[in-house]
């Protein structure tokens, strides 16, 4: 499996997403300057957190505008995966490749902690490794976290099974103490029509090694190493 | 201001220079300085650049061990980590700004303290935060420790390094003055360290960052000062930080680091471009000149005075190899920084600004330095209070006791703050905050660091030497129950108005307590801050040293936490039994006295129960390790159980058992053990008192049979914070 790493002005996740990507797959990735018009050829593409441009804007709306982004869709459109992490989440939504946007935390704070998560579909190449219905333990670290999308959006997405990850409690039940954000329907993740494109606040990359104190994000990077070779 | 404005003793008395000083400047000058010379003066002269109250003192502290590279002097402290690999850390103080405006006051403080630590070659690998509030139920605290940690976190998140550990503490006496105190934690090679000292003549004066506004002139004058009713209209000389900038300038400074571009940079912090040339010359015993028409500015009209004074942030100033200038600006134009040519060394030994042509400032370097006030205060030796006897302090039923101690504001858990840090980015953080020390991992080694940040300032008040010894003890013994090897301190002195002395006299015992524990314990002082004049009408803070401790793991896996990790495994008590209650939590949290002498140290027990401690962690017979600090045994049993949801049962003999159970005797750790007997037997072999106290295993924290839900205890240790906050 090729991959690369786009690299935004402020993006501050990217070598976590290298080092998790190299660790798991056994293989570096490539980063790829935000001013670069055009993309190598890799079957994974990760938009990664941080605070692109300084989140000055709305969150990733200027890096949605960066001129690899042209790029990044058009290689989605074919069928090449993306992985958004966080701010790549954001800047995804602002791109219009994924439905919705991520608005400010219900409380007003940033919050840094692990969270559990419902694998609400194990129907696409990033959550084949787990189980439907499994609960997995990964860390958020956002103050934009709260997606939002209209009943329809919302509905159409638990009707095509495009909700990948859900907030919830150690049984799996979307609570609302569960929720740290505020998001619709406790929503963590979500895939887009083709489901090679995926959006998640939660960061699989910070979970990816014992010594980390958790390894439940290895499962997805392994998952597209089984799907893509 | 522009150089028009005639220098009147007003204006002399308003730029904070004695009279006595200003007739220094005279001599210097040969002739009346300009306004632009003068503001030149005043802000070398200050108390914040030019530490003229606490040189003396500052200088009687050890600061060499072998592994020492680079000691105070420079930006920040360099150790050496072995592997070609080294550590640059520093802590300083904010406090000031962050009591008029919390936010910008302590994003800006971390913004500072990242920069000195990038400015040597190191890349920024993790951030500590020492805050310290005034009384809980004071109308402005709430406001401040919301501005602040939101200030703290808005900065550290953007710039994407982790803060993983620090202190909050609230008391009365900081009503009017709280800390801020940030430390920055940077890995380097050790061949690539960039120092700050000038060198080659006609070599180039570069400017790069953020332009230059006129924010924040006159900070370091302002943090040289005491407070009063109308600092509130100080607000506009705090400065605005932009991480985002930040992050970038990190990204563009490293990047150029890794060419052979760089003859010297120091940032532009306190003081701004007048600082940070002036040192860069001065250090090289050359000359330099400006052109202040090729700075960067944020807008127009800007006067020489605004421009040399501004302390406009995310700025940096460098000097060039010859010819290098084309490599340089490619980097900062791919990060959209700015970049400029802003002047040239020379051999003149003189500071010569020119701006539409003219010029507006000419002033001698090294006499301006030699000259740099430097006093001897007059100081008085603290009223050391008595020691306590245990049964003068009252006792309470200790589950009430215990309850009210992890469940108040001194001793409740911080998981609100640090939950507003990321404290994971960058992936190498293997013990998050809330237990004695932060490690990280030192990123593709096996190795780790560990982090800490320490100081009593009720101990210090009662007694400044114990109290200074205290906290360098207490950072060691933090960074020991991880496992780490200490290696050296970082001081952040905070202290009142150095013209009292009795404030001077607590800064004079503080320093020398600190270094006999640094010298007894191999724990050099390589790098730190001393903010003075940190009084509100006259009203002074509790003496606050902030010791912020770096340590070494060869094995970073080896390193333990907090946290119980299985039941049935023995409870082993490292040190004495407890003792001392007087300035004890106990005594000061649930009875409001802050009475008696602190526990004194006992240097040499320290080293050896430490140096046990450790070896018993790195042979791998060590599961979970606590030292015993605020709230002594039983707040560190409940700590231990809470952070795992295991629970324990201790056996407790001797009469005052509350002062057994909560007194804060010095030097002693508990530990969970797989096999106590041979921990037992391998600590008579040492010379080190330990004793077998109970077991791990259940839900309940229990003392001689009676018991306390661990359910109860951490539902009060969890509630005080985000209650209060609510």
């Amino acid at each position: 499996m090729k991959a690369a790493v786009i690299v935004f002005p402020g993006s501050n996740c990217d070598r976590d997403a290298a080092t998790a990507l190299a660790h798991v797959t056994g293989r570096a990735p490539v980063m790829v300057w935000h001013r670069e018009a055009d993309l190598p050829e890799v079957d994974l593409i990760v938009v990664p957190g941080g605070f692109s441009y300084g989140d000055y804007l709305r969150s990733g709306a200027m890096a949605a505008h960066s001129p690899i982004m042209a790029a990044v869709k058009a290689r989605a459109e074919k069928g090449v995966r993306v992985l958004g992490i966080c701010n790549g989440f954001q800047v995804l939504t602002e791109a219009g490749m994924l439905p919705g946007v991520l608005m400010r935390n219900r409380k007003l704070k940033f919050i840094c902690r692990d969270v559990l998560l419902k694998v609400e579909t194990s129907n696409s190449d990033f959550t084949a490794g787990y189980n439907a219905g499994q609960v997995i333990r990964i860390p958020v670290a956002h103050h934009d976290g709260n997606y939002f999308a209209e009943a329809a959006v919302l509905d159409r997405l638990e009707d095509e099974d495009r909700v990948a990850f859900r907030y919830c409690d150690a049984e799996g039940h979307a609570t609302a103490e569960a929720n740290p954000n505020g998001s619709q329907r406790n929503i963590a993740g979500i895939l887009s029509e083709k489901r090679n494109v995926l959006g998640m606040m939660p960061h699989p990359e910070r979970l990816a090694d014992p010594l980390l104190g958790g390894t439940d994000g290895v499962p997805m990077f392994r998952a597209l190493l089984k799907a893509l070779g | 201001m522009n150089n028009s404005v005639a220098v009147t003793p007003e204006i002399v008395a308003e730029h904070g220079l004695s009279p006595s000083e200003y007739q220094r400047v005279l001599e210097i000058m040969g002739r009346t300085p300009n306004i632009t010379e003068l503001g030149i003066f005043s802000v070398m002269w200050s108390e914040h650049c030019s530490y003229k109250s606490s040189k003396k003192w500052l200088k009687t502290l050890p600061t060499k061990a072998p592994w020492v590279i680079c000691g105070p002097g420079e930006n920040a402290g360099v150790v050496d980590l072995g592997d070609g690999q080294a550590a640059i850390f520093k802590m300083e103080s904010h406090n000031h700004p962050s009591f008029i405006e919390p936010y910008q006051g302590a994003a800006t403080g971390v913004g500072g303290i990242l920069r000195d630590v990038f400015t040597m070659g190191a890349r920024p690998v993790a951030n500590l935060n020492a805050l310290r509030f005034g009384a809980a139920d004071h109308p402005k605290t709430r406001h401040l420790v919301a501005g602040v940690v939101a200030g703290v976190g808005g900065y550290g998140n953007c710039v994407g390094v982790p803060t993983v550990g620090g202190e909050v503490q609230f008391h009365p006496s900081y009503n009017g003055n709280i800390l801020v105190n940030a430390m920055t934690i940077g890995l380097a090679d050790t061949d690539k360290i960039f120092y700050s000292e000038a060198s080659g003549v006609g070599n180039p004066v570069v400017y790069v960052g953020s332009k230059t506004g006129r924010d924040g002139i006159h900070g370091a004058t302002m943090a040289s000062a005491e407070f009063s009713e109308d600092s509130e209209e100080k607000r506009p000389t705090v400065q605005v930080g932009d991480p985002f900038t930040e992050k970038l300038l990190i990204e563009a400074c490293l990047e150029l680091m890794a060419t052979d571009a760089i003859v010297a940079i120091q940032d532009m912090g306190a003081a701004g471009l007048t600082s940070s040339s002036f040192e860069m010359a001065s250090k090289g015993g050359l000359g330099v000149e400006l052109d202040l028409d090729k700075v960067p500015v944020r807008e127009t009209g800007m006067t020489a005075y605004e421009i040399m004074l501004s302390e406009s942030q995310e700025r940096m100033l460098m000097v060039l190899q010859p010819g290098k200038e084309g490599v340089a600006k490619a980097v900062f134009d791919k990060w959209e920084l700015d970049f400029a040519v802003i002047g040239v060394l020379t051999d003149t030994g003189r500071m010569v600004l020119k701006k539409d042509g003219a010029v507006v400032a000419d002033l001698p370097i090294d006499p301006l330095a030699q000259a740099a006030p430097e006093y001897d205060r007059p100081w008085v030796p603290g009223t050391k209070q008595p020691l306590l006897a245990a049964n003068d302090v009252p006792a309470k039923a200790w589950p009430e006791a215990l309850k009210a101690l992890v469940g108040g504001p001194d001793g409740c858990s911080r998981r609100w703050v640090w939950e507003q840090y990321d404290h994971m980015v960058m992936g190498d953080t293997v013990q998050r905050p809330g237990g004695d020390a932060a490690v990280i991992r030192i990123h593709g080694s096996k190795k780790g660091l560990a982090a800490t940040s320490d100081v009593n300032p009720r101990y210090v008040a009662a007694d400044a030497v114990e109290g200074g010894k205290q906290a360098v003890a207490e950072a060691w013994r933090n960074l020991t129950a991880v496992g780490a090897t200490p290696l050296a301190i970082t001081d952040n002195m905070n202290f009142g108005n150095p013209e009292r002395p009795e404030i001077m006299g607590q800064f004079v015992e503080a320093c020398q307590g600190m270094s006999e524990a640094c010298i007894a314990l191999d724990f050099p002082v390589v790098s730190g801050n001393v903010s003075l004049y940190n009084e509100t009408n006259g009203q002074g803070i509790l003496p606050t040293p902030t010791i912020g401790g770096v340590g070494l793991l060869p094995e970073v896996e080896k390193s333990v936490g907090i946290a119980f990790t299985a039941p049935g495994e023995a409870l082993v008590l490292i040190g004495g039994p407890g003792t001392h209650l007087g300035q004890s939590l106990y005594l000061y949290a649930l009875f409001g006295r802050s009475e008696g002498a602190p526990p004194p140290v006992d240097l040499a027990a320290e080293r050896r129960n430490g140096d046990f401690v450790r070896g018993l962690i790195r042979d791998g017979r060590v599961s979970a390790c606590h030292d015993l600090s605020d709230g002594g045994l039983l707040v560190a049993a409940a700590e231990m159980a809470m952070a795992s949801g295991i629970g324990a049962a201790l056996a407790v003999e001797g009469a005052d058992l509350h002062a057994r159970l909560f007194g804060e005797d010095q030097g002693r750790y508990l530990l969970a053990v797989a096999d106590a007997a041979a921990v037992l037997a391998a600590a008579e072999a040492a010379g080190v008192p330990a004793q077998r106290l109970g077991e791990t295993g259940g839900d309940a924290l229990a003392v001689n049979g009676e018991a306390v839900a661990l359910a109860d205890l951490k539902a009060a240790h969890e509630a005080w914070f985000p209650a209060y906050m609510a």
